[in-house]
């Protein structure tokens, strides 16, 4: 057999052996879509409530809450980062993390310092690589979120915002993180989640027009401490959420490619194999016929 | 009589929703009582468990730790990060 051939072999088998595994990654991607998007939608109920019981206690009280009002002057500004664990699936982290570059460089040139925490190994690999400070980070359960992780995350960084400027601590919170717009789109995105911006909820007012009087228990401020972290955490396991599902569906976009492209290679190197092979009969073919001229032609 | 809509969630699921009769929760000031047309209340909950009485005298207990109840026009919301059912006492459901 023919050098050129047996290379071509080589390299349709390996094409073939790669095509298996990444249709293999392609069909579990699929599978936990469905199952990621049912959780996004499982925590519905919950985030709109809290987001409901937040903007009641901000329409109907005018407590003046650290965690709701602007600070004269924010010197300092954390950004949280939601990546995957694992890599494999496109561009998702380069997406999320150059978005939170660039929200980093805005922040800079406002004159805030900037620090941050991060969620997901590749963020943290990311990170170490470049041999940048990280305050914090989380990792292991990006493709199942955990309640909480999320409580955790919440915590430190409520904690932190708490914190005086002087001491160490932010003013600002931002996060970012892949939102799950459709199996085919995933943008990365950008929400401020302290100081609050409390986005109400275009919720028909229908019959009630007079605003009722909320009666808070226990009053307006101890509701607003309790809330608020819930509010936070509830934010936080919902971008989780979704960087879950918008991981898998990148995750099952880039090994479809990944599929098709190995099955152009096969097409390839077994149209390039056949003509190897057919020149190699050719040749053989020449050979014979010159070698028995020459014998003819030497009697 | 009007009932009450109830729900209540927890951060990864809806674990029980709809009609009651009276809804009794244990707050951080004591405990409060929730019949229809009840002033609308945001309430931090305390250590303890939430009966809700449906129309057909049932009585379904949930546990909802840290978390908070909120009333308005008479949709009831306990939610709760670790929300959960203990029993749901459906004999005389028909």
């Amino acid at each position: 057999m023919g050098a050129q051939l047996r290379i071509y072999r080589q390299k349709i088998r390996s094409a073939q052996t790669t095509k298996k595994i990444t249709k293999a990654m392609e069909l579990i991607a699929a599978s936990r879509i469905q199952k990621a998007q049912q959780r996004v939608a499982a925590s519905g109920p919950y985030s709109r409530a809290v987001t409901r019981a937040v903007s009641a206690v901000a329409t109907y009280s005018n407590a003046k809450h650290i965690l709701t009002t602007e600070p004269e002057k924010v010197e300092r500004a954390a950004i949280l980062i939601f990546s995957s664990d694992r890599g494999l699936a496109g561009a998702f982290n380069a997406n999320v993390l150059r978005e939170a570059g660039e929200l980093e460089a805005r922040l800079r040139a406002e004159g805030k310092d900037v620090v941050h925490y991060l969620f997901g190994r590749k963020a943290i690999a990311y990170f170490n690589f470049r041999k940048r400070k990280v305050e914090d980070s989380w990792f292991g359960s990006t493709d199942n979120p955990d309640p909480d992780i999320a409580h955790e995350i919440g915590q430190a960084l409520v904690a932190r915002f708490i914190q005086p400027a002087s001491e160490g601590g932010v003013d600002e919170i931002h996060i970012v993180y892949n939102r799950f717009i459709s199996m085919l789109t995933q943008e990365p995105e950008v929400v401020r989640l302290l100081p609050l911006e409390v986005v109400e909820e275009a919720e028909p007012v229908g019959e009630h027009i007079a605003l009722p009087l909320y009666e808070f228990e226990p009053e307006e401020a101890g509701v607003l401490d309790a809330l608020l972290p819930v509010y936070i955490e509830s934010r936080i396991f919902n971008a989780m959420l979704q960087s879950a599902a918008s991981k898998h569906a990148a995750t099952q976009k880039a090994m479809k490619s990944a599929s098709d492209n190995a099955d152009k290679l096969i097409t390839d190197y077994t149209r390039l194999s056949n003509n190897a092979r057919q020149a190699e009969i050719t040749q053989q073919i020449s050979e014979i016929v010159g070698g028995a001229d020459a014998l003819s032609s030497a009697k | 009589m009007a009932n009450l809509t109830v729900s209540v969630v927890s951060a990864e699921q809806e674990v029980w929703s709809g009609e009651a009769r009276q809804v009794v929760a244990k707050t951080l000031i004591g405990e409060i009582g929730i019949l229809a047309g009840h002033e609308p209340v945001l309430a931090i909950l305390a250590a303890g468990n939430v009966r809700i009485t449906q129309p057909d005298g049932g009585v379904v207990t949930a546990v909802a730790e840290d978390g908070f109840l909120s009333v308005d026009h008479d949709v009831v919301t306990v939610v709760a990060r670790n929300a959960s059912l203990i029993a749901s006492d459906e004999k005389s459901r028909h």
